[in-house]
């Protein structure tokens, strides 16, 4: 019993953070039709806005909440920087843009903080256990799960009850048609980099809570499962990212369970083989998202 | 009111290796349904891209009562009334039929209020209440292109150009849009372009046309006085047609 909780648990809290990372990805995918590369730098800035605040009095809630906006401000300055110069010009152009972005903030933050890992602050709660079903869990992977759930509401929200996120939703299906109705394109597309922020920035705090420590190059390995995550379950779907987060999260955990220790150090390995499974069978990803045409 | 009308103004566009439009002028007045005529490849909805400001003209100009619009983005052009169709559908799949209208009337700047009212009347209007909160990609052709039109009413243009309206519908279904489309320019003070090839319902609806034949306009006026210009009946059925009108 307490290790079905356990791997439920670990399951879900993991999926949580892959789920909204794959979301903050998407949402910019669905409209402009390009992946931001520079989006696992996001993570980035809230850990390192995280451990410069560490030195401060304030309390560590509101810590967390400048590290969110800097993640945010840091999406919006992805967006003017790197996409909006060469939107319009080729695929290959904004590719190469996102990756020198990505480049830029990580060796800012080698040259101007360090290339060894910086500790982060995180509050005692994240260090509480708790009994549940006879197992022991982290309080830290319960708040993870609650705090992607009330994320996914608000997200939900904002794309089916806002005028924002109505436009967001015409915009990604049609992005020429939605421009020649008169929807303010740049105004669409910053919202769209804003909540990827919002939703990066929200994961660093429990992603950096799990590993305790920032680094230059921490962005990597959100920015692959994001990635993968968005391909499993379908680029062009909101849902499909979401479904594609939670299946990663299964299929890592799964194999956590279950590899004998010699055959664990291969897990990405067999991750990546089932991903390839996937594939073959669903090209496309799980979920199908509307027919888009046109990029620009 | 003078000067109300959009114009385009001796265009001339080309493509690669061709001169899709050579100095082509049209005007289309408010409270009138303009028909454009011509054989495939002619010049239409290239004139219609570059009244919308899709296509630039290599020289002439388009005005919007009196002003001249040549330099705006079909984005400030939509807001300054000028919307159009496209010979395919282009809906937002993914959004409801209700969604589609709504957003194009808040995007011309109506509140959420004014937006819910404007969708309620013309659900109404185009009798598509039934649809509402169906997504638009499981509707059928006739009914994507009335929720299409509907849309586009919705950000209240002055002036709506619809390329081939009626295509692919069937004869109930493109009977019923255009008794709509006959009421809407006195009721909203819209002038109104339709490309079509149906000329029947051409000529019943239309009370100018004007007819372009490898990009040049071949003769404007009154319906009946356009479809007999021997010009206009040889761009659509040959030289020989003509000939044989000549003697009968």
């Amino acid at each position: 019993m307490a290790v079905y909780v356990q791997f439920l648990i670990d399951v879900l809290s993991l999926g949580s953070l892959y789920a909204l990372m794959a979301l903050g990805l998407v949402i910019v995918y669905g409209i402009l039709k390009l992946v931001n590369f520079a989006y696992g730098e996001l993570i980035m800035v809230a850990g390192y806005s995280l451990f410069l605040l560490g030195g401060t009095p304030l309390p560590w809630l509101v810590m967390a909440a400048i590290a969110v906006l800097m993640a945010i401000g840091a999406g919006i300055a992805t967006e003017y920087a790197a996409f909006r110069p060469v939107r319009s010009k080729s695929v290959t152009a904004v590719l190469i843009t996102s990756f020198a972005f990505s480049t830029l903030l990580q060796n800012a933050a080698l040259l101007f903080i360090s290339p060894r890992a910086r500790t982060v602050p995180l509050p005692d709660i994240f260090s509480d256990t708790v009994v549940l079903g006879g197992a022991t869990i982290p309080l830290r992977n319960i708040l993870t799960i609650v705090a992607a759930a009330i994320m996914l509401a608000i997200f939900s929200f904002i794309m089916k009850k806002t005028v924002l996120g109505l436009a967001m939703r015409a915009a990604a299906t049609k992005f020429t048609m939605a421009r020649m109705l008169g929807i303010p394109a740049n105004l669409v597309i910053t919202s769209a980099f804003a909540l990827s922020g919002l939703l990066a920035g929200v994961v660093s705090l429990f992603w950096l809570g799990r590993i305790g420590s920032v680094v230059p190059g921490i962005g990597l390995e959100p920015l692959l499962v994001a990635f993968i995550a968005t391909v499993i379950g379908g680029m062009r779907s909101l849902q499909g990212a979401v479904v594609g987060g939670f299946l990663l999260a299964l299929i890592v955990t799964t194999f956590n369970y279950s590899l004998p220790p010699e055959l664990l150090k291969f897990r990405d390995a067999f991750t990546f083989s089932l991903v390839i499974l996937i594939l073959l069978w669903r090209p496309d990803g799980l979920i199908k998202g509307p027919a888009t045409g046109q990029r620009t | 009111m003078v000067n109300q009308s959009l114009k385009a103004n001796s265009v001339t566009v080309e493509f690669v290796g061709l001169r899709a439009l050579d100095n082509v002028s049209l005007t289309l007045n408010r409270r009138e349904i303009l028909g454009l005529i011509g054989p495939n490849g002619s010049g239409k909805t290239t004139l219609i891209n570059v009244l919308t400001g899709q296509v630039k003209p290599v020289s002439g100009t388009v005005t919007c009562d009196g002003e001249d619009i040549s330099a705006l983005l079909p984005r400030e052009r939509a807001l300054r009334g000028i919307l159009r169709s496209f010979q395919t559908v282009r809906l937002f799949s993914n959004l409801t039929v209700e969604e589609n209208i709504e957003v194009a009337a808040i995007a011309k700047g109506s509140s959420r209020r004014a937006a819910g009212r404007i969708v309620d009347r013309l659900l109404e209007e185009f009798s598509l209440g039934a649809y509402r909160a169906e997504l638009a990609s499981s509707l059928n052709y006739g009914d994507e292109r009335r929720v299409e039109i509907a849309r586009a009413l919705a950000a209240e243009p002055k002036y709506l150009l619809l390329d081939e309206p009626a295509a692919g519908m069937n004869e109930d279904e493109s009977a019923t849009l255009m008794q709509v489309l006959a009421r809407l320019p006195q009721e909203r003070d819209l002038g109104i372009i339709i490309i079509d090839h149906d000329m029947p319902l051409i000529m019943r609806l239309c009370h100018r046309l004007q007819a372009i034949a490898q990009g040049k306009t071949i003769g404007e006026g009154g319906v009946d006085e356009v479809r007999r210009l021997p010009a206009v009946i040889e761009a659509y059925l040959g030289a020989d047609a003509v000939e044989s009108e000549d003697h009968a």
